[in-house]
């Protein structure tokens, strides 16, 4: 992968813009069928252009001008925002009080800084694949709640293109949803509470919810390899201390001894797990189980969400498709049916897909030099010459769901005002 | 889920009217009546709900909710009051119908402002909340279903799919099994507060919800609507407004109007805003209220607001006291001043004590303090020269100089007693005017001890005051409650050694008035020897007398102010 240089955005944002963003999807999507008049062109959207200049209450009438305008600004970030009560662009000339935001996706941004209390291997905006698993693990959890608990049908997980992910819930009953609901959620899928200051941030009560339930399961596929050998959480005594910290006391000298004669993190963590055991069935009665072995390995894997992005309906967040200024990695979507495989070193950069098209370009004008070929062509073409092709086609894939349902619920109205 | 009223109007086109109308012993007052009643129905009806909603609040207070004691006392206030609450074999339907017309009047007088619609609200949701859980399981079902809910038990054969899950998921279910259990299946949406707490079990969108959680749900959703009803946003208050003010003339009284009709309403608010417990709402929202009521009235009462002479009368209806004013006594004069320090102990309410003991330590009193203690005194029966004496006496003490207490204070208290300037004759203040207005800060000693006070201050003060521990935690236990007046009450029969002070206290001349009149023998009070100091004496005697003498003295003061209503009347034009 060619290294990345911001000072190139401009020129990169620029060819990407023209010939290879996909922009029917991208309308495909938020137009959502076309059902709800003026859908689209109520959205917001903001653009951060050069120099960290910020324009919120961008608006659009339809793809075409929707292309244009990004061509013009070549903005390094965008982002979407809700769908309003007027244009957005139009806000100021609106009633005190009368533009409201009405409808938006409910999205999720899961963030590795938020884990640095727990990572060892790095820290702050830095990712590697030793704890990319957390996003691994994240994305199974939460999707698999969102789908089995809740019943929500499509959702687009997207890679942030630095160091997290983003899920856009686009159900039309969900973009509904109220900010209440929308914070209740999110609390039903937070396990981890604390800051700084605390220490111990899971506390398991007697009866599990069979969320939580299954949540553990899903940790326990990855938490050998992730946490005992990739973070190796229990490699020596300045790490197995954090560990302790989370476990009572009255064990802590048993398990410092087992600790020292054991030579690796999964010895460790086999004693551990046999002296919890024993604590809790000596303190408790059989109604507990393994809650303390639990409470560490959610602390150190279950997802942690941040509830402002989710619960507000006006909230800004990053596009699809749309370019990271300090990576220049593309924010693309990510294959549930392969999201073990995801590797975010793998994703294209802007630099990199820019260069492709120009190597292709290249070899089809000396191929086809007398062929007079439209630039929609091209453009619709463009991307699918590139590593951008593969995510296209799971935001497709994505699409295509969406088109089903809304047939499905049409078909459904109609069949209901029939007259027979 | 949709609340509909759409069934209740198709109900009665079929079958046996009377029946039909009200199919079961309890609702959620959907939709407002439209027949036509006499002023005097309308007006007893009201009553009688107030009277009905009081006892909900004071059993409340009294007795924790759902205890046996509870139930069985509100049940026999309800078949008392003739309201419908349980099926049984006799005619239904005019309980069942004075229980509906009489929550949509009490909805006309309730919505004028913040404070009224919280206490209407409570007590409509403890009402509620009792009338569910006595209702038979059989019965919920159809309940349920004729209100338009959409909760549906599921199979058993769905329970016991799922029964491991859901057991695991509901605190409220304990053990291993459903048993016979109803579980209820509801958009998830509807069941927020289970859900955020992960305290419901979830599939596909949707909640497994125990009979126990629905009632939990029912209840809020009761409550979301009927506070949106009383915003004065929706239809019913109005269409309640414009059909009760045209009458069916059905008694012979000749003065039927709608001002007769926003002076029932406004006596129905006066009613409880100063004989009430529980102060919360009214406190916390003391500046919004004087803003709201004065905005609302006209929204809700769309009727009557043509009216010109009734916008004064609604606009100062909210806070303004109605019992006896204490301006003029018949013991004018039998007051000595040597008397004073003697009284302050054995007859003074805790803020009067307390601003008597502060102007003798310090030989001063800030101006909130002279003026509450001050007209207090004159209440009691001091004369000007009396209490130009008093005050002169103790400021000079101070070191104050005696010119300059006659040019800056003596002014100010023969105003008081209306001799100078616009000459009022300003009335002592009522205990309600004392816990809201004018709070005291560093430095002042005026206030309610038991509204301002710091607990823990006022914890050790009532210790120096010799009141038992068993005392002082009840009286704590109310503060915290905020039953001011009761704390005070409980404080009177303290230091009388009674066991129930036999009046509802809503001024501090009250106070002392009743306090002489048990010291010097004029009424019958029975005296209970001492109680030993166990830490909690027996709850249920001596709760059932405090419960019971409450609501006798309700009564009382229900009468006493049912004269003032008809004062209304006489000045009618």
């Amino acid at each position: 992968m060619e290294t990345f240089n911001p000072t190139e955005l401009p020129e990169l944002l620029k060819l990407y813009y023209r010939r290879l963003f996909p922009y029917s999807q991208y309308y495909r999507w938020l137009n959502y069928g076309g059902v709800i008049k003026n859908y689209f062109q109520h959205r917001e959207f903001s653009f951060t252009l050069k120099d960290d200049i910020y324009i919120r209450y961008q608006s659009f009438n339809n793809q075409s001008d929707l292309e244009k305008e990004m061509q013009k600004m070549n903005p390094y970030k965008i982002d979407i925002g809700a769908v309003y009560s007027h244009r957005p662009n139009q806000h100021n000339t609106v009633k005190l009080g009368a533009f409201q935001a009405q409808e938006k996706e409910l999205v999720f941004d899961i963030d590795m800084t938020d884990y640095d209390d727990v990572r060892r291997c790095c820290s702050s905006a830095d990712i590697c694949p030793k704890c990319w698993t957390l996003m691994t693990m994240a994305i199974r959890i939460i999707d698999r709640a969102l789908k089995e608990d809740f019943g929500f049908k499509h959702r687009l997980w997207v890679y942030s293109g630095r160091r997290g992910v983003h899920c856009w819930v686009c159900d039309e009953s969900v973009r509904k949803l109220s900010s209440a609901v929308r914070s209740g959620i999110v609390e039903y899928l937070s396990l981890v509470k604390g800051g700084q200051d605390v220490k111990k941030k899971v506390h398991l009560s007697e009866k599990i919810h069979p969320f939580i339930r299954k949540s553990i399961n899903i940790i326990k596929k990855y938490f050998e390899e992730y946490a005992l050998v990739n973070q190796d959480i229990l490699e020596n005594k300045e790490s197995w201390d954090k560990i302790l910290a989370l476990v009572p006391e009255t064990i802590h000298d048993e398990l410092q001894q087992s600790f020292q004669k054991s030579h690796n993190s999964l010895q460790r963590w086999e004693h551990l797990k046999k002296v919890a055991s024993r604590y809790q069935n000596n303190i408790k009665n059989d109604k507990y189980g393994p809650w303390l072995e639990w409470e560490i390995m959610l602390q150190y894997c279950f997802p942690r969400l941040d509830i402002n992005v989710s619960k507000g309906i006006n909230h800004l967040l990053k596009s699809p498709f749309s370019v990271h200024p300090k990576t220049g990695r593309i924010s693309v979507p990510i294959d549930l049916q392969k999201v073990d495989q995801f590797d975010p070193f793998t994703v294209p950069t802007i630099s990199f897909i820019c260069r492709e098209l120009d190597a292709i370009s290249t070899n089809e004008e000396e191929k086809e030099e007398n062929e007079a070929e439209s630039d929609v062509k091209h453009r619709t073409r463009d991307y699918k010459k590139t590593s951008l092709a593969p995510y296209v086609k799971v935001f497709e894939h994505f699409l295509e769901n969406l088109d089903k349902s809304r047939k499905g619920e049409l078909l459904k109205k109609s069949d209901l005002q029939k007259d027979f | 889920m949709e609340f509909s009223g759409r069934k209740w109007r198709k109900l009665r086109l079929a079958g046996d009217q009377r029946n039909a109308s009200y199919p079961h012993c309890l609702q959620f007052y959907l939709q407002p009546p439209s027949e036509n009643i006499s002023l005097i129905e309308f007006e007893n009806l009201a009553i009688d709900r107030v009277k009905l909603l009081k006892s909900v609040e004071n059993l409340g207070v009294s007795y924790v909710k759902g205890t046996e004691q509870y139930q069985s006392k509100l049940e026999s206030e309800l078949r008392k009051l003739k309201f419908s609450y349980r099926e049984n074999l006799e005619d239904e339907y005019e309980p069942r119908r004075r229980d509906h017309i009489s929550h949509f009047i009490l909805r006309l007088a309730y919505c004028q402002s913040e404070e009224l619609r919280r206490w209407f609200i409570q007590q409509e949701m403890d009402l509620l909340r009792f009338r569910f859980s006595i209702l038979p399981k059989d019965k919920i079902q159809d309940f349920l279903k004729d209100s338009q809910l959409q909760f549906e038990a599921i199979s058993d054969e769905e329970k016991t799919l799922r029964e491991q899950e859901i057991v695991a998921s509901s605190p409220s279910l304990s053990g291993l099994k459903l048993g016979f259990e109803s579980i209820y299946k509801i958009p998830f949406a509807d069941a927020l507060d289970l859900f955020r707490g992960r305290k419901v079990y979830l599939e596909d969108g949707f909640a497994y919800v125990p009979l126990k959680d629905i009632v939990a749900i029912i209840l809020n959703e009761f409550r979301a609507k009927l506070s949106k009803a009383l915003a004065g946003r929706s239809p019913t208050v109005w269409r309640t407004a414009r059909s009760i003010t045209t009458p069916t003339v059905r008694s012979s009284s000749p003065r039927m109007s709608a001002h007769h009709m926003v002076a029932i309403v406004g006596f129905l608010k006066r009613y409880t805003t100063h004989t009430g417990c529980g102060w919360n709402s009214l406190y916390s929202h003391r500046e919004e209220v004087a803003k709201s009521a004065s905005v609302l009235t006209a929204r809700s009462l769309p009727a009557v607001q043509s009216d010109e002479r009734l916008q004064p009368l609604l606009n100062h209806l909210s806070h303004s006291y109605t019992g006896q004013d204490y301006s003029t006594q018949g013991n004018v004069g039998k007051i000595s001043l040597d008397q004073i320090d003697l009284l302050s102990t054995k007859s003074f309410p805790p803020c009067m004590r307390q601003l008597h003991k502060a102007l003798r330590e310090n030989h001063h009193l800030r101006h909130g303090g002279r003026m509450q203690y001050g007209l207090f005194l004159k209440g009691i029966g001091l004369t000007l020269e009396q209490a130009l004496q008093f005050w002169k006496q103790e400021f000079i003490k101070g070191k104050m100089d005696p010119d300059k207490f006659d040019k800056g204070y003596s002014y100010n208290i023969r105003h008081s007693f209306g001799k100078e300037g616009k000459r009022t004759d300003y009335t002592p203040f009522s205990c309600l005017k004392i816990i809201l207005s004018n709070p005291p800060s560093q430095g002042d000693y005026h206030g309610c001890p038991f509204r301002h006070s710091d607990p823990e201050l006022l914890k050790q003060k009532l210790q120096s005051y010799k009141i038992s521990p068993g005392g002082i935690s009840q009286i704590l236990d109310l503060v915290k409650g905020t039953h001011y007046q009761v704390a005070c009450q409980k404080y009177f029969e303290m230091i009388h050694n009674v066991d129930d002070c036999g009046f509802s206290l809503n001024h501090p001349n009250q106070f002392f008035c009743e306090s002489q009149r048990i010291l010097n023998g004029g009424k019958d009070i029975k005296k209970e020897p001492i109680q030993p100091e166990t830490p909690q004496p027996k709850p249920s005697v001596q709760k059932t007398k405090d419960a019971s003498s409450a609501l006798a003295s309700l009564n009382s003061s229900l009468e006493m102010d049912m004269e003032g209503l008809e004062d209304y009347f006489s000045e009618d034009s």
